[in-house]
């Protein structure tokens, strides 16, 4: 079915002694455009993937690669845009058509019983069956062994798998799909849990897949590890392909250019409104008993009325628990001051009452009722304001009136307040969540990731509000992953790594590259 | 997928949509008296004349007494356990709370003396303390040590029988023929029946009213006060209301509590308006019809009006049954069979309006993302 036109007549056989010649597409995307409720994950995305390449796909997170490739594996329909397959075209309504359209995908997290052998993974939900009921495991057992010795794998059909190491986990990941006839591999993060031997030991299976004319889809953002193993590079950034390179012409640094882009809508405020009001004083707070980890380790800072303090670090160094520590969300040692008054011993409600408004990093889990309507919204985390109480009867009036002035204010696009917040696009939930943690003049606003996963327009607006509210007096903690909102928004940096604040820069002089390696751990000499 | 999941919407945490809440059980329904008639045929009963035959029993004045008394202990056995659901607490000791509860509340009211309308009110409150207090127990267990309430209410109800049977048979229990109870419930502390049914002697509890007022206290509760939007928040989303500053512990504590109390109100209907004592015909399990017509009513209050009605409806009209030669056990099945539709139709049609709804905001939005495309560009 997929085996028509000048290109399908090759069988798969023959294809790999044609390994060569690189000419050959394996997978085509032509004009995808995948919408979620207001949201277009993926926007026009062409892709050409040649047989016998690594092709790796790089872009930042949200920027659509997973959607994209979920598009590919059959898990989600392209809503518009045209896939082909080695020159056919084909729609993929689950992704046991991509399968048998010789597709597979490794996930990044695996999907293996543990108390089960390598074997039975394997083969599970596709059993070789012997006169219609029994399995075939002498069959299934031999089929193993032969992919494994043919692409050098190196595995043992009969051990359990909660006895095997995490690299060899993904040896059997890549395996069964293999085993399921997959011609092409698409490998989502999969250096994510690797420690670094075992990543050269998964690019050598991979030359060595490739060399047997497979054809690899390697999505990442680990920019080293993409030049060192990719044949081909796309770069994705919101939704869209905006590059095409090869590895020998880009440095790491390029592509890092091309994934962040530089016609982004400008963030910055040049023009400083810092003042010498302390708004916020955070001494010595640490997370994390003495003898083990801490994953926040003695985290001091000042923020003043009108200043924007920014927290870089990769993900997972301790910027959510520093926020919740301010929170108090989260347990933890240290002091905590809010202008002049200490708040450390103070419960979450009291702190957003006397004046912290807090932007979560997931709205979804932590800044929304999403089963609920937009007024409703309106009244979480501010539970003690004016509008939305009265004593201990809910304000509906208040809330509601509350809520239209926000919608109308913060431009949130909703057709009216009873919607529930679910049925909004990321952006305008999000700008929802801007308007509600403005409001009742807060003193200190957390900002955690405040336009992730956020259309462009909204993003502009949001940084608009950001500033305005700076410029009133509004004290700023904002946490990103995006250095250029960092850069743009702060009026000064700071690096966290490991729970500890490394490094501090002016955002006015810094590079990015001063700020990444700081944010690695190798910047302590800034 | 970012919406509701499916046990946010079986537990009722989750609005469902305008015809959603109709449609659904009456498709439920039908279902399962298909399902009950496929049963009839098997069991070789004729089918139109039994069920004939139950809804001209079940709309006798008579019955429809009958029937407003069960639904009256059903709806507050339902209360109670929607208070936890909406908390994505799972009360499974209703049960017990409500049986301790009317023990302990019978043997006050059959000891102390008290002028007539202080009697009953001081036996409501006793009887809502000892539930409140047994439910408190799982609560506080929860909150502090974090032990699954569904676990520890399931052994409270046991601890429950086993301390009622010690507190009955060795302390409280007078001998009375056969049985044993409590001291009977002198006329100042009983409440006379209303007649709200004509053509018939059998009157309504008294206490019907105070099962109207626990519906509407309970929707005053959960929607207009600031508990319950903390306590619906907070079964939506722990970790929003976390993030807002609702004290979680707190409110798994405060939700048994209330639980507790409404569960001790179960016994009280029939308590203070025909035993006057609590003996060994006291009728248990209420706690899990509670549970089955709370499901039915997706925990709102007045959706569990019309499945405690229905629930009672079914139970007063088997009583026909047996007459007819047709084993009651069949309304057992229909009860159960309704439950499962309900649950299973309210599933297919909020699965349907999503999809629709998504495709609509998906259509209008992509519109509206377009232009913020356009404004970006130009910016």
């Amino acid at each position: 079915m997929i085996t028509t036109g000048p290109l399908g007549t090759l069988t798969q056989e023959a294809s790999i002694s044609t390994e060569t010649t690189v000419s050959e597409v394996a997978v085509q995307l032509e004009g995808i455009t995948k919408r979620f409720p207001g949201v277009v994950a993926n926007r026009d995305i062409s892709l050409t993937v040649q047989k016998g390449h690594i092709h790796a796909i790089v872009g930042e997170n949200g920027a659509g690669k997973s959607t994209l490739m979920k598009i590919l594996y059959g898990m989600q329909r392209p809503d518009e845009g045209e896939i082909r397959v080695n020159g056919s075209p084909v729609t993929f309504h689950t992704p046991g058509d991509a399968i048998s359209a010789g597709i597979g995908m490794v996930h990044q997290h695996f999907m293996l019983a543990d108390n089960l052998t390598v074997l039975e993974n394997v083969i599970l939900g596709s059993e070789p069956r012997k006169r219609g009921l029994a399995i075939d495991f002498a069959a299934a057992r031999k089929k193993i062994k032969d992919i494994s010795d043919a692409y050098g794998l190196g595995i043992d059909p009969d051990v359990l798998v909660e006895d095997i190491g995490v690299g060899t986990r993904q040896r059997v990941e890549i395996l069964k799909v293999l085993y399921r006839g997959a011609r092409i591999l698409i490998l989502d993060e999969p250096t994510a849990v690797l420690v670094p031997h075992e990543v050269d030991e998964l690019f050598e299976n991979l030359h060595g897949l490739v060399r047997e004319g497979i054809t690899i889809i390697f999505i990442s953002h680990h920019l080293d590890e993409v030049l060192k193993v990719a044949d081909a590079i796309t770069v994705i950034r919101r939704g869209t392909t905006v590059a095409e390179v090869s590895p020998e012409g880009v440095t790491a640094r390029q592509l890092a250019e091309l994934m962040v882009g530089s016609e982004l809508p400008s963030p910055e405020t040049r023009e400083s409104t810092v003042t010498d009001v302390v708004a916020l004083q955070v001494t010595g707070l640490t997370i994390g008993a003495d003898g083990e980890r801490k994953v926040l380790d003695d985290v001091t800072l000042t923020i003043h009325k009108g200043e924007v303090l920014g927290i870089a670090g990769v993900e997972g160094n301790g910027q959510a628990e520093l926020v919740e520590a301010i929170m108090g969300i989260r347990p933890s040692t240290g002091t905590v001051t809010l202008a002049g008054q200490e708040i450390t011993s103070w419960t979450t409600l009291r702190r957003r009452e006397a004046g912290i408004g807090y932007i979560p990093e997931d709205r979804h889990r932590h800044g929304l009722l999403l089963e609920a309507p937009l007024w409703e919204n309106r009244i979480l985390g501010h539970m003690k304001e004016k509008v939305n109480v009265r004593g201990w009867w809910i304000n509906r009036k208040g809330a509601r009136a509350d809520t239209q002035r926000i919608v109308e204010q913060y431009d949130v696009r909703t057709p009216g307040i009873d919607v529930l917040a679910s049925a909004l696009s990321g952006g305008n939930q999000q700008k929802l969540i801007v308007g509600r943690e403005m409001s009742g003049e807060p003193k200190l606003l957390i900002a955690a990731h405040p336009t992730r996963g956020v259309d462009v327009g909204a993003q502009a607006a949001i940084w608009d509000h950001l500033r305005t509210a700076r410029a009133a007096g509004l004290a700023v903690l904002l946490i990103s992953a995006d250095l250029d909102e960092l850069i743009g928004l702060s009026d000064w940096l700071k690096v966290i790594h490991r729970g500890t604040l490394v490094a501090e820069f002016d955002p006015a002089t810094v590079t990015p590259e001063q700020l990444g390696s700081a944010m690695t751990g190798a910047g302590e000499e800034a | 997928m970012t919406t509701s999941s499916f046990t946010d919407r079986l537990l009722g945490r989750v609005k469902p949509s305008a015809w959603v809440p109709l449609t659904a059980p009456l498709v439920a329904i039908l279902f399962a008296a298909l399902i009950t008639s496929i049963v009839l045929v098997i069991t070789g009963n004729p089918v139109l004349d039994t069920l004939v035959t139950m809804v001209e029993y079940g709309s006798q004045p008579r019955s429809l007494a009958q029937i407003v008394n069960y639904a009256t202990t059903y709806y507050l056995s339902a209360i109670a356990v929607a208070i936890g659901f909406r908390m994505n607490l799972f009360n499974i000791g209703v049960d017990g709370q409500y049986r301790l509860a009317g023990l302990v509340a019978a043997a006050v009211g059959g000891t102390i003396t008290l002028p007539a309308p202080f009697l009953p009110i001081v036996i409501i409150l006793v009887a809502m303390i000892v539930g409140a207090a047994w439910a408190g127990i799982a609560g506080v267990l929860k909150a502090t040590r974090g032990v699954s309430e569904v676990i520890s209410t399931i052994m409270l109800n046991t601890i429950a029988t086993g301390i009622g049977a010690y507190l009955l048979l060795e302390v409280w229990g007078v001998r009375q023929g056969n049985d044993i109870g409590t001291k009977p419930i002198p006329a100042a502390g009983q409440v006379p029946g209303l007649g709200l049914i004509p053509d018939t002697p059998l009157k309504v509890y008294g206490l019907f009213i105070l099962a109207v007022a626990v519906g509407i206290g309970f929707h005053v509760l959960l929607n207009k006060m600031r508990f319950g939007f903390d306590l619906r928040a907070t079964g939506q989303s722990e970790p929003a209301a976390v993030a807002s500053g609702v004290n979680v512990k707190r409110m798994i504590v405060y939700a048994m509590l209330i639980s507790g109390a409404m569960a001790g109100l179960i016994g009280m209907p029939q308590l203070l308006g025909e035993s006057y004592t609590y003996n060994l015909n006291f009728q248990a399990g209420l706690g899990f019809t509670g549970i089955a017509i709370a499901l039915l009513g997706r925990n709102n209050p007045v959706g569990i009006v019309f499945a405690a009605l229905l629930w009672a409806f079914l139970d007063v009209s088997a009583n026909i049954l047996d007459l007819h030669k047709v084993s009651p056990e069949i309304v057992t099945i229909m009860q159960g069979v309704i439950v499962l539709s309900v649950v299973v139709a309210y599933e297919l049609a909020h699965r349907y309006r999503v999809n629709a709804e998504q495709r609509r905001v998906s259509r209008e939005l992509a519109g509206a993302a377009s232009i913020t495309q356009k404004e970006g560009a130009a910016a």
